[in-house]
């Protein structure tokens, strides 16, 4: 499939869920941002249907960019040999996000990672605890708020 | 009725495939497993934190810590994903020694996974081979950057150094001996009784299970399922050599052992074909000393012995990433361990850690 095809696709799917979801990546590397709402929805579509068949989950991560953060699935379709990002966004406090293991059960560990590290919270998640850090650890490393007690390290406290 | 229970036994922290990182907690009914649950986090860094505070070249050598076993594979993907994000493009040569370093990775790892394997099952002196063969591939390695185990050797633009005069014809040796080395290890480990009834039919994942777990490397090839990085959307200059992708039927703990043994002796093709076609010239492109990638975010990965190892990385201009995130295939192919072990008997728990071949430094990163 060329990228062509793959963009007819996708402006099908903008036409579908409307100003849910809006079309951000180059053409190279196409993204995909979604309300999160329609997230599980959206997952369900690319996975199942014909003309994207994304069968691989194949990361699953975070950005925290200090007004919201950023849940990011990068998908990759085994038949079809195209790659796709899809990206939905969460407020600082209270953030919450549907788990997605039913679609890929390859979600599991990396939804409890990004919880663990970012502190998002996936709503559904079968057994939702942190999975590197200990259970009595204070706070979210990977938030950019985070104190990681070293600011005397030259320059880069803002770490 | 006898009343029964199930009870919960502790495995590890010291299982000797694992290096006293990874625990499993298995709820037993008799002999029988329940539940395996991993336990990770003991050797966790937070070198995802560290990079934000860091250049993207001071970056490197944490790459080496990751999969230790595979450190030029983690040293590739992060500099083509950083490459990526800059355009920059690498010499010729230095993109052939990164192919013969990577590959030569690739079969040392496996030799780890087969020794490793070997031990776990009772067989010590399928480790003692395994390692001994490995010390070869460690000794170029330490000829071509000084190191036996973090390189670093790949860099920004290029390899760190050319290799020295006597690399070649001792790098020719080792492939010479190589197929004497291998078949001595299926006499020892293949054609043996034992090891085969401990592995074959045991913890069998099927194919479509394996995608939808996120399975990747030869742990989702012994699934029957044909995903190799370096053939689907090949990197560097893969698409210059003469391969084949070994594949499994049943996707069981032999089929994991087997592919991996077969890749070895593609590994072994594709040096040999690099070291014919490599040309003269120089190793390292004219890159600025302090990279400084434009605002915007490149995901990149590679076909590391253990699966996909990807980099995600998150740039807003200045000389340190604002995010970086590693897709570390050992921590994601673990998630198989609990479905794959219920049902089975203690011992066979053994065999699907060894087969799976997760490598805790990248478990936990």
């Amino acid at each position: 499939m060329s990228n062509l095809d793959i963009n007819n696709s996708l402006s099908e799917l903008q036409a579908r869920y409307l100003e849910d979801v809006k079309i951000i990546g180059e053409e190279a590397q196409t993204a995909l941002l979604v309300e999160p709402h329609r997230l599980l929805d959206l997952l369900e579509l690319l996975k199942t249907n014909e003309s994207y068949q994304f069968n691989m989950l194949r990361n699953l991560t975070a950005v925290d960019y200090l007004e919201y953060i950023e849940v990011v699935y990068h998908l990759y379709s085994l038949p079809l040999r195209q790659a796709i990002t899809v990206k939905t966004r969460c407020g600082m406090e209270d953030s919450q996000i549907p788990s997605a293991t039913h679609i890929w059960p390859a979600a599991n560990f990396q939804e409890r990672e990004v919880y663990d590290l970012l502190g998002v919270r996936f709503t559904g998640h079968p057994d939702l605890r942190r999975i590197l850090l200990r259970d009595e650890f204070d706070g979210h490393p990977l938030r950019k708020t985070y104190n990681t007690g070293n600011a005397g390290e030259g320059g880069r406290s803002s770490c | 009725m006898l009343k029964t229970e199930t009870f919960t036994l502790n495995m590890g922290p010291q299982h000797p495939s694992t290096h006293g990182v990874l625990q499993v907690v298995l709820e037993l009914d008799g002999e029988t497993v329940v539940q395996a649950i991993p336990n990770m986090g003991y050797l966790h860094r937070g070198i995802e934190k560290l990079a934000e505070g860091r250049t993207y070249a001071q970056f490197i050598p944490y790459t080496d810590r990751l999969d230790y076993v595979s450190s030029m594979g983690n040293n590739l993907g992060y500099c083509q994903t950083v490459e990526k994000m800059m355009g920059i493009t690498v010499p010729e040569r230095a993109e052939y020694l990164r192919i013969i370093m990577t590959e030569l990775n690739r079969i040392a790892s496996h030799l780890i996974f087969m020794g490793s394997l070997a031990i776990d099952l009772g067989a010590s002196t399928g480790m003692m081979f395994g390692f001994r063969s490995r010390e070869r591939i460690l000794d170029l390695f330490d000829m071509a950057c000084g190191a036996r185990q973090t390189y670093t050797y790949i860099r920004f633009g290029g390899v760190s150094a050319d290799i020295p005069s006597e690399f070649i014809p001792e790098l020719q040796r080792f492939l010479t001996d190589f197929p004497a080395m291998l078949d001595e290890y299926h006499r020892l480990l293949t054609g043996n009784e034992i090891l085969f009834h401990r592995l074959k039919n045991t913890g069998v994942i099927s194919g479509q299970r394996a995608l939808e777990i996120g399975l990747t490397g030869p742990a989702l090839r012994a699934s029957g399922v044909d995903y190799d990085i370096r053939k689907a959307e090949p990197y560097g200059i893969y698409d210059r050599f003469d391969f084949s992708v070994p594949l499994g039927q049943v996707g069981d703990c032999w089929d994991r052992y087997i592919i991996r043994m077969e890749e070895m002796k593609q590994s072994a093709s594709i040096v040999a074909q690099a070291l014919e076609q490599m040309p003269e010239g120089i190793v390292m492109a004219t890159i600025p000393k302090v990279l400084k990638p434009p605002a915007g975010e490149v995901y990149h990965s590679i076909e590391n012995p253990r699966g996909e190892l990807g980099y995600y990385i998150v740039s807003d201009g200045k000389t340190n990433p604002y995010r970086l995130h590693v897709r570390r295939p050992s921590f994601i192919n673990l998630q198989v361990l609990n479905e794959t072990c219920q049902g089975l008997l203690i011992g066979d728990v053994v065999a699907v850690l060894a087969t799976l071949d997760s490598l805790m430094g990248e478990v936990d990163c």
